[in-house]
């Protein structure tokens, strides 16, 4: 009755066969590759004039004193800090307004919120570069009422980090909307019954009930988001175009920059290297702290 | 008006008897008017693409276009290479989703229902893999696609955007759940492990794969750095990348760029309000919640 174990592995290597030649060609190869490059001088299109050679950890030294890296490095915190927290904050608000309507009106304004998440950043960009167009923008009525004049904010350097994490937010947040729906959905609605009962006002139900049990999701939410924002590139480098872009790099811009633009594979694989680390180890830190802030 | 107060009332919220809850109401006439600030944007976009050129730079504001016309779509359509961009763009995130559910699902019942030799290996590189930005590979990439001679094709798009450790995470947990006895029962008639897979497994809830495959198309189809690098040839551009180069073309025609962006995203905006439902589920159980 009971097949062979032989036989068993035999039909799950076919099973996982696509699977492994995929991650091992498209994953686990690049990575080893990358840090090996990351320890060459080398062009990203090899030609006659330009080939690859072994340089130890010259690249490593170069990065260290590099201060475009550390800008890089420094302009992604501080997005970090302009998405990840107050984009959370603004999901769950979205979510508890969303949470109390019913029936088709919620889907419908649900899809409201929802909707941007969806759409390519390309779309998003080229709507918001039209809301914010200089001479022509509707968004510049709003700015000329608060500061006087139009702004162009894509030039001018104190509003554009602000501006590209207001525009991520509205992107991306649809995202977090929706667990932080799923987490109040799963709350039992006798919970608040019993709280009610007691005569808690609203704002006492919220911080007393609803925000301890949904703690876990907001743990995620926040997760997911510091460890999907680390990766920003395509807002910065679409909204930068054509500006002064080393002021406002980011760490995945830098990436491309050394590798298609200069041209230098080896150090675009360093810099590479060095954001890995940063992302895994900000992953690890991140999620041992929301932990140990989880189980107070 | 009165439809907010309706929604109000079957919401459920605590009252008293006889009075309606005034906090109750400000807070849906908020959650409106916050809703529509939010989508203005978009409404914005539809509008502006449904005005001629002058009246989109004219002073003021016109909420709605006064002569609403179609002649910036057709013009785009006819002056750019959108229709083959968007045939770009189906190919790959067809190929995209088709590969990524197939590779998914065969991997995750393997892991989940078979013992192997190296299945614990390959899970844990799953889970890990999961914290790693892929968006660093890029340059490796570029030369791997570049050293088999795929760039600027649909196959060299394809690859590198196949690597998806949560599709095959999502579908092991889901083949964890299901009972031993079905198993049993369907060897026990002489099923073998691909027909368990396809003929019990899988059509047990084609709703998780509906699900997986719409989230794994519209990222597919937004995707933009890969496709960006990958390719040069403008007749080979996905509708994602395509579009900013129309930017380029068409300049100052600000009604025409915004129609082109209205049309890139128009697949996937339908895609969203038609599987809504599905949507949702996917981003939860890719999550880890149950929705």
């Amino acid at each position: 009755m009971l097949k062979s174990k032989r036989n068993e592995a035999l039909v799950a290597a076919v099973l996982v066969a696509p699977f492994v030649a995929i991650y091992g060609w498209m994953f686990v190869y690049p990575t080893i590759q990358m840090v090996i490059l990351s320890l060459q001088k080398a062009p990203l299109i090899v030609s006659a004039e330009g080939q690859s050679s072994f340089v130890g950890l010259d690249n490593y030294m170069r990065l260290f004193k590099d201060p475009i890296f550390y800008t890089s490095i420094k302009n992604t915190a501080y997005f970090l800090l302009l998405t990840v927290i107050p984009g959370t904050a603004m999901a769950l608000a979205i979510a508890l307004m969303v949470t109390r309507l019913k029936g088709w009106g919620q889907s419908l304004i649900l899809s409201m919120f929802f909707l941007p998440y969806v759409l390519p950043i390309t779309v998003v960009y080229l709507i918001w570069d039209w809301m914010m167009n200089f001479q022509f923008g509707i968004a510049q009525h709003l700015i000329a009422f608060f500061t006087g004049k139009p702004v162009n904010v894509w030039r001018a350097i104190p509003w554009f980090m602000p501006m590209v994490a207001l525009i991520t937010i509205w992107w991306t947040n649809g995202f977090s909307i929706l667990l932080f729906l799923a987490a109040l959905r799963n709350i039992p609605k006798e919970v608040y019954e019993a709280a009610q009962l007691d005569g808690a006002t609203r704002w006492q139900l919220f911080w007393r009930v609803t925000f301890p049990l949904i703690w876990p999701v907001t743990v995620l939410c926040l997760t997911i988001q510091l460890i999907l924002q680390m990766k920003i590139f395509d807002q910065v480098y679409l909204f930068s175009q054509g500006g002064r872009t080393q002021v406002t790099m980011v760490m995945v811009q830098y990436i491309f920059e050394s590798a298609f633009i200069k041209n230098d594979g080896g150090y675009a694989a360093t810099v590479a290297v060095a954001m890995f680390v940063v992302v895994i180890a900000f992953s690890v830190l991140n999620f041992q702290a929301l932990r140990a802030g989880g189980s107070r | 008006m009165t439809a907010a107060v309706e929604t109000t009332m079957a919401a459920g919220v605590p009252r008293r008897a006889g009075f309606v809850d005034l906090g109750a109401v400000l807070l849906t006439i908020l959650t409106i008017i916050v809703a529509c600030i939010w989508f203005f944007p978009v409404f914005w976009a539809l509008s502006t693409s449904l005005k001629t050129d002058q009246e989109a730079i004219a002073d003021g504001i016109n909420i709605l276009p006064s002569n609403p016309t179609f002649n910036n779509y057709l013009y785009v359509i006819q002056h750019s290479d959108l229709p083959i961009w968007y045939l770009n763009s189906t190919i790959t995130s067809v190929g995209i989703t088709f590969l990524v559910v197939f590779m998914s699902a065969c991997a995750g019942y393997a892991i989940s229902q078979l013992r192997f030799p190296g299945r614990m290996a390959l899970w844990w590189t799953i889970l890990a893999s999961f914290m790693i930005p892929g968006t660093a590979l890029i340059v490796n990439h570029f030369i791997i696609i570049a050293g088999v001679k795929l760039l600027n094709t649909h196959l060299g798009v394809i690859l590198p955007l196949l690597v998806a450790p949560v599709t095959v995470i999502v579908y092991k947990q889901f083949f964890d759940g299901i009972p031993r006895d079905f198993r049993e029962a369907a060897v026990m008639d002489g099923a073998n492990e691909f027909q368990l897979l396809f003929r019990v497994y899988l059509p047990m809830n084609w709703g998780i794969t509906t699900a997986l495959a719409i989230i794994t198309f519209i990222g597919a189809w937004n995707n933009f750095l890969w496709p960006f690098l990958a390719i040069q040839n403008e007749k080979m551009m996905t509708v994602t990348v395509g579009i900013t180069q129309v930017q380029d073309t068409f300049g100052v025609a600000y009604a025409r760029v915004i129609a082109g962006a209205v049309m890139a995203g128009l697949p996937v905006a339908i895609a969203y309000l038609l599987f809504q439902r599905r949507v949702t589920q996917a981003i939860t159980l890719s999550a880890g919640i149950k929705g």
